[in-house]
């Protein structure tokens, strides 16, 4: 398909919209609360009702308020209103109710005004819960591969590398490096073939983020890596996605196909020379193959471990070639990227962290789910403007971002921008965008247990610090959380937290003993109270008499 | 090849490019603790003994994986490099069971060795004492889990240089064993050729010689850089 046909497919595409239009998530939080049937339902009822020629239902991805589902919307022309916790028995009424034109399951709605939404700024999740990702008809139609086309055929690659470099895009996997810069060393690599490999191996507790953007917005992940193929003269990319994420695995697949079928993927794209196809690999559950040089590993058919860099990835990468790894977001605000350009997508966020962020609320906070927001709002907006605060009378405690690699940010820095440097200023990291908030009722002490006993658990074995040392580590936090622990053992710890960081051979061990560090650092008063047998949080359980 | 100046403890030294930190540095006697590298095999990076401080860089690297580049500054030794060794030594030490009165390498065992020079005469953490076994279905050799530090020296002396790929590590983390094959006995290996190259590059007392006492188990590294060097000369 060439560019001219790509847009007059979606002016087509747009006229044949219908007046009336009834959305209903059906990623994997809602299909959980029988989402699935409940479209199904509802396309029935619109049949029964005789409402078929006006009125559309259509699957569409997660809107992120994870908590409220299965989370549905109607559309009355220009006229949109949400509905929350839909069920079944609701789908006569809706229907009905649409029909005649009365407001909808009023006890239901949920409007897009509230901070959730209106506070957010959708940049890779713009299209999210407007269309379905199962069709790409539906990503035509508001754009889609517009923007690989144009490229193909308006810009050279290394002007497409310049202007994601001008962008100011920093990679969205967690160390937060120059996506543009990276580019440009795969460009200038020397070594045929190329490869590019988005990672989806997102392995977070709590964190979805990437999960949501590959279940509802499958295209867009396609179009950033075929962009990013064209820009640094790879044939050949790898979409390694853990095999966890079955539903995100098939509709990725499903996308492949439609994208070839069209000439979008495969080649001569567009009806030009350009080719690029795109393969899934699947994670067969280590988390350390989310570290790029276990990826790679991974993919070759090996043991997922990592190894020394460098030779970085963008000089010896897959089979030793020069390779190009993006973490799914990253690839998925490309698309913006070109279509907007750089200096609009450079306005967005802070000075040295530019454009949005997918972070995924979990934990003691009344909206779980997702948000996208631009980089440096605080901390508070995030948890108390969109998150709607915690939960049940309780108060704020620590929020852990980053995952296992991350952090706990108590209250005194609510007030913090959210962007790379402000996060590992307080210990922490952006890490792939998880957030874990946490109430009074939890233990810092057993937190960081917990997630030394996942990074022990997750350790490949290679090297010593992380194999041995994590194990060590658990040990001493363990013995602490049960009372059983003396000032040399936390003396010990700190030292050991130094020893596993500053030795270990990849970012998993390196960054294992943060949530440690981070919690040592602004809750020591909890580690001291475990030493004389009390829990303040009341949780841990103490094999020793408190001392009075 | 060209050629780089570089500063190794504040010694000037020459090099080859593409070779590695590791190679220039005991070239110029100057030196380095490692326990998984092995002259001969490739690098693997893992034991986290050669970390060295290289100026400009706030990342430790280890000598035997990096190749050197023009100007380098490095510092092999340092009161915090030492610190962070004996601290990696004493965490093989309590990993699995090291008891060296009672080792067949006993005397000649480079983890012995190593905490010997590197001054590591206690170990503060607890010891792990994980129940493992020992393969002795060998006709010739044996295998003790207890004495493995997971260097993958006999990984990669069976894949690289013998060619059979007997060896290999199961599992992960803490739990990673050493198995050949698939995770057969060692006697029942239908790769093994039985030639002991890895029972001559394994540093501590995992692999040996079966009907060897106590410090009796001397092996010989050495015949790797020649083999490789009779193999150059003949290809």
């Amino acid at each position: 398909m060439t560019l001219e046909a790509l847009k007059q497919q979606a002016e087509a595409l747009q006229q044949q919209q219908k007046p009336l239009e009834v959305s209903v998530c059906v990623s994997a939080s809602c299909i959980s609360l029988n989402s699935q049937k409940l479209a199904e339902t509802l396309e029935q009822e619109v049949r029964q009702q005789g409402l078929e020629a006006a009125c559309l239902v259509r699957k569409v991805g997660c809107r992120g308020l994870c908590s409220r589902g299965p989370l549905g919307a109607v559309r009355r022309r220009e006229e949109r209103v949400l509905l929350q916790h839909l069920a079944l028995e609701d789908a006569p009424r809706l229907v009905a109710e649409l029909k005649d034109g009365q407001p909808v399951l009023l006890e239901k709605q949920l409007s897009f005004q509230t901070a959730f939404f209106a506070r957010q700024l959708p940049v890779v999740t713009e299209h999210i819960g407007s269309i379905d990702p199962e069709k790409l008809d539906d990503y035509l139609a508001v754009g889609g591969y517009q923007s690989l086309l144009t490229a193909l055929t308006e810009r050279s690659p290394v002007q497409v590398v310049d202007e994601v470099v001008a962008s100011g895009l920093r990679g969205r996997g967690g160390a937060g490096y120059s996506t543009g810069l990276k580019w440009r060393t795969v460009a200038k690599a020397q070594g045929a073939p190329k490869y590019v490999i988005c990672n989806g191996d997102e392995g977070d507790p709590g964190a979805y983020m990437n999960r949501s953007v590959l279940e509802s917005d499958p295209h867009r992940v396609l179009e950033g890596m075929a962009i990013a193929a064209y820009a640094v003269g790879a044939s050949l990319g790898y979409l390694y996605v853990r095999a966890e994420y079955p539903l995100a695995i098939e509709r990725l697949k499903k996308a492949i196909r439609q994208a070839e079928r069209q000439g979008l993927l495969g080649q001569n794209i567009g009806g030009t020379d350009f080719n690029f196809a795109v393969e899934v690999r699947l994670g067969a559950g280590a988390y350390v193959c989310g570290e790029e040089t276990a990826l790679l590993a991974s993919i070759e058919g090996g043991r997922g471990l990592p190894r020394p860099r460098p030779p970085y990835p963008a000089e010896k990468g897959l089979f030793g070639r020069p390779t190009l790894i993006n973490n799914v977001e990253t690839f998925a605000n490309i698309p913006s990227i070109l279509r907007h350009g750089a200096a609009w997508f450079a306005r967005l966020g802070t000075e040295k962290s530019r454009g949005t962020k997918v972070f995924a609320l979990a934990g003691k906070i009344v909206n779980v789910g997702l948000v996208e927001v631009p980089m440096g709002m605080t901390l508070r907006e995030i948890i108390f403007d969109l998150g709607g605060g915690i939960p049940d009378g309780d108060h704020f405690k620590a929020v852990q971002t980053g995952g296992p690699s991350g952090g706990c940010i108590p209250a005194d820095y609510l007030d913090s921008p959210v962007d790379y440097e402000s996060l590992t200023a307080l210990g922490s990291i952006m890490g792939s965008g998880g957030m874990i908030v946490m109430g009074s009722d939890t233990c810092m002490v057993d937190v960081a247990r917990y997630f030394m006993g996942f990074c022990r658990d997750e350790s490949c074995g290679k090297c010593v610090p992380c194999r041995v040392g994590t194990v060590q580590l658990y040990g001493l936090l363990d013995k602490i959380s049960q009372g059983q622990a003396t000032a040399s053992d936390l003396a010990l710890l700190e030292e050991l937290c130094e020893l596993v960081q500053q030795t270990s051979l990849c970012g998993l061990g390196q960054s294992a003993p943060n949530p440690v560090l981070s919690t040592l650092r602004y809750f020591p008063q909890e580690y001291q109270a475990h030493l004389q047998g009390n829990c303040p949080a009341g949780v841990c359980n103490m094999t020793k008499e408190a001392v009075v | 090849m060209s050629v780089h100046t570089l500063l190794i403890d504040g010694k000037e030294v020459g090099a080859g490019s593409g070779q590695t930190l590791l190679e220039v540095a005991r070239e110029n006697h100057i030196p380095i603790p490692t326990l998984c590298y092995l002259e001969g095999l490739s690098g693997w990076g893992a034991c986290r003994l050669c970390l060295m401080e290289i100026e400009g860089q706030s990342k430790l690297a280890p000598a035997c994986t990096t190749q050197v580049w023009e100007g380098m500054r490095v510092q092999t030794s340092s009161p915090r490099l030492n610190r962070y060794r004996r601290g990696v030594l004493e965490l093989l030490f309590a990993e699995r069971n090291h008891v060296c009165a009672i080792c067949v390498s006993s005397g000649h065992c480079e983890l012995q060795t190593l905490a010997q020079s590197l001054g590591m005469d206690h170990v503060r953490f607890a010891y792990l004492y994980p129940a493992l076994g020992v393969d002795a279905s060998h006709e010739r050799f044996a295998l003790d889990h207890n004495r493995c530090v997971l260097c993958t020296r006999c990984v990669r002396v069976c894949h690289e240089v013998e060619g059979a790929h007997t060896w290999d590590i199961a599992g992960r983390g803490v739990e990673s064993l050493l198995v050949s094959d698939l995770a057969e006995p060692w006697g029942a290996s239908e790769s093994c050729t039985g030639c002991g190259k890895c029972v001559q590059v394994c540093p501590t007392g995992a692999l040996f010689l079966q009907g060897k006492a106590a410090g009796e188990m001397q092996r010989r590294t050495g015949f790797l850089p020649y083999l490789q060097r009779m193999r150059r000369g003949l290809a």
